[in-house]
């Protein structure tokens, strides 16, 4: 049976369902999330329809300036951090014996996997002065008292590093493992060392798709909305944070709904940058 | 070099196991103290996910809604999946691409879409809203993995089971099915442990009228710390690790994550 074009109403039949649940809980909502953007505002967590764009105009003020540049620069360190270890890791994940990267992709789905609350909780419970790391610091005898180190910007990134590091690997898992081994193994003849190698012939044939990588964890990184709350101070807060914020405690509706249409913007923008630049990795 | 590797697997591993193992430690605890290393063992912070009705109730309202959900997710991926593979139909793609969406945007977006969506229906706050944010949320998943299933068939198979005569709905049930079966499975075991962790979502959209565990750790880490929720994340992590561990047994857990090789 080869592949035909639908010809009956009947042939759309399967189609209804899937189509019709996507377009009522997906793009409806999505589209009423662009129009409250636009309403004014009412005392006591209500908005009327309207078309204003007060929403947007409160983006000039600095306050939001600092939150968007704070946002930004987190998500581009954790996404810097985590493809630079995720690319050596990979790489030599990928050169592994099936049965451990069998064991390491389970086990790094689990943690992929793991609520955010539950990550935020582990590392609260890690940075803390009872039970965290710098009582062992202090049983090595390289501390002298147990302190608490949350919360704290450091606190933040190592968190989001830990979110974000399974999914980066994820990401480039697939890109390596179809890299040409004979590459590095011509490297190697040629007389190159295996860190001269990776260097010099599995990062540059990579160029594209480290690119698209670091795109795909900057947006995933965007999105961290706990972590920043659990383990940061008020000036940690992210973009996500204060979008959750406006919309559950302030009740401030349709200022949250213009940031998230802002925030689909940059990434629609990142997203399709990283696809082109995945592009430019098959045309090569 | 291999000593290189060890070395850096380990630390990449020790990285990601360390605050597991703290908060395997503080889970076991004899009193309500955070404390590592545990002062004296008890598992009785593990019985109280069972035996205290509040995270009970959180527990069977997260496992309702993961196993509900999953199931919508896969009813939708499912059919979607399979006439883009049956039909030449360009424009179809259009929802496959919706179906990435969700998942491909920052989750906080598709939240407060559907947080503005139920207010305005009038739906706020029912519980079963939340299984059709879920289901929508982590269509994805299936979606992917199904997507996966039919491309990998191979054509000449159906051939000649519609030329023997059979119809779309019996090469579907004698042919398709068996083959994209494990895919089935994973999509679902994907959407699943997902749905079970998955935190904003849930909170937008039902968070003032029922709790799932991840809404119940957070309301309980504002009112100070208990060991149970120490007890429910490494419960979770062992279910992820089981429900992960059976795909990689029974499929092909590289295969899935997008490597073609088999011999590996």
């Amino acid at each position: 049976m080869r592949r035909e074009p639908p010809q009956r109403l009947a042939d759309y039949g399967p189609l209804f369902f899937p189509a019709g649940m996507l377009i009522v809980f997906f793009v409806v909502p999505f589209a009423t999330m662009i129009a409250v953007s636009v309403f004014q505002r009412e005392q006591g967590g209500f908005y009327t329809p309207a078309f204003v764009f007060d929403n947007y105009a409160r983006f000039l003020s600095l306050f939001f300036g600092k939150v968007l540049g704070f946002s930004l620069f987190l998500a581009i360190a954790v996404a810097a951090a985590c493809v630079v270890i995720g690319i050596p890791f990979t790489y030599l994940l990928s050169r592994s014996p099936r049965r451990i990267q069998i064991v390491w992709l389970v086990a790094l789905l689990s943690i992929l996997s793991l609520s955010e609350v539950m990550i935020g909780f582990a590392w609260s419970t890690l940075f803390s002065r009872t039970a965290g790391i710098t009582n062992l610091l202090v049983w090595l005898g390289l501390m002298a008292q147990a302190q608490a180190l949350t919360p704290s910007f450091g606190a933040v990134m190592t968190a989001m590093t830990y979110q974000a590091f399974p999914y980066t690997v994820l990401v480039l898992y697939p890109a390596l493992v179809r890299l040409d081994p004979t590459l590095t193994e011509a490297a190697r003849t040629l007389g190159a060392s295996p860190v001269k190698a990776f260097f010099t012939v599995v990062v540059p044939a990579l160029r594209n798709t480290i690119l698209a990588t670091l795109i795909m964890v900057f947006i995933f990184a965007l999105g961290s909305y706990l972590l920043p709350q659990l383990l940061g101070r008020p000036q940690h807060w992210t973009l996500s944070v204060l979008i959750t914020d406006q919309a559950i405690y302030q009740s401030n509706m349709p200022f949250a709904a213009a940031m998230a249409v802002f925030l689909v913007l940059v990434s629609l923008g990142l997203v399709g940058l990283a696809l082109y630049a995945g592009q430019q990795r098959q045309a090569k | 070099m291999t000593a290189l590797r060890r070395l850096f697997f380990f630390i990449v591993g020790l990285f990601l196991a360390l605050p597991l193992i703290v908060v395997a430690g503080v889970s076991i605890n004899a009193r309500q103290t955070l404390a590592f290393p545990p002062q004296g063992f008890s598992l009785s912070w593990y019985g109280q996910i069972f035996t205290n009705p509040e995270w009970r109730n959180a527990l069977v309202a997260s496992l309702t809604l993961a196993a509900s959900s999953a199931l919508l997710a896969l009813l939708i991926a499912l059919p979607l999946a399979w006439f883009l593979w049956r039909r030449i139909a360009p424009w179809a793609n259009i929802f496959q691409l919706l179906g990435v969406a969700p998942f491909t945007l920052p989750p906080v977006i598709t939240a407060l879409g559907l947080l503005t969506f139920w207010a305005t229906t009038g739906f706020y706050g029912q519980s079963w809203t939340a299984v059709i944010s879920h289901g929508i949320f982590f269509v994805t998943l299936p979606l992917v993995t199904l997507s996966l299933a039919f491309s990998a068939i191979d054509r000449s198979l159906v051939e000649a089971a519609a030329t023997m005569g059979a119809d779309d709905r019996k090469i579907f049930r004698t042919v398709v099915l068996p083959l994209i079966l494990p895919y089935l499975v994973s999509g679902y075991a994907f959407a699943f442990v997902l749905s079970l962790n998955e935190y904003i979502v849930a909170y937008m959209t039902v968070g003032f009228t029922m709790e799932t565990l991840p809404i119940k750790i957070f309301n309980a880490l504002r009112y100070g710390y208990t060991p149970t929720m120490a007890a429910v994340t490494v419960l979770f992590l062992v279910i992820a690790a089981v429900v992960f561990g059976l795909v990689a047994r029974f499929g092909d857990l590289p295969k899935l994550l997008g490597a073609m090789s088999h011999e590996r």
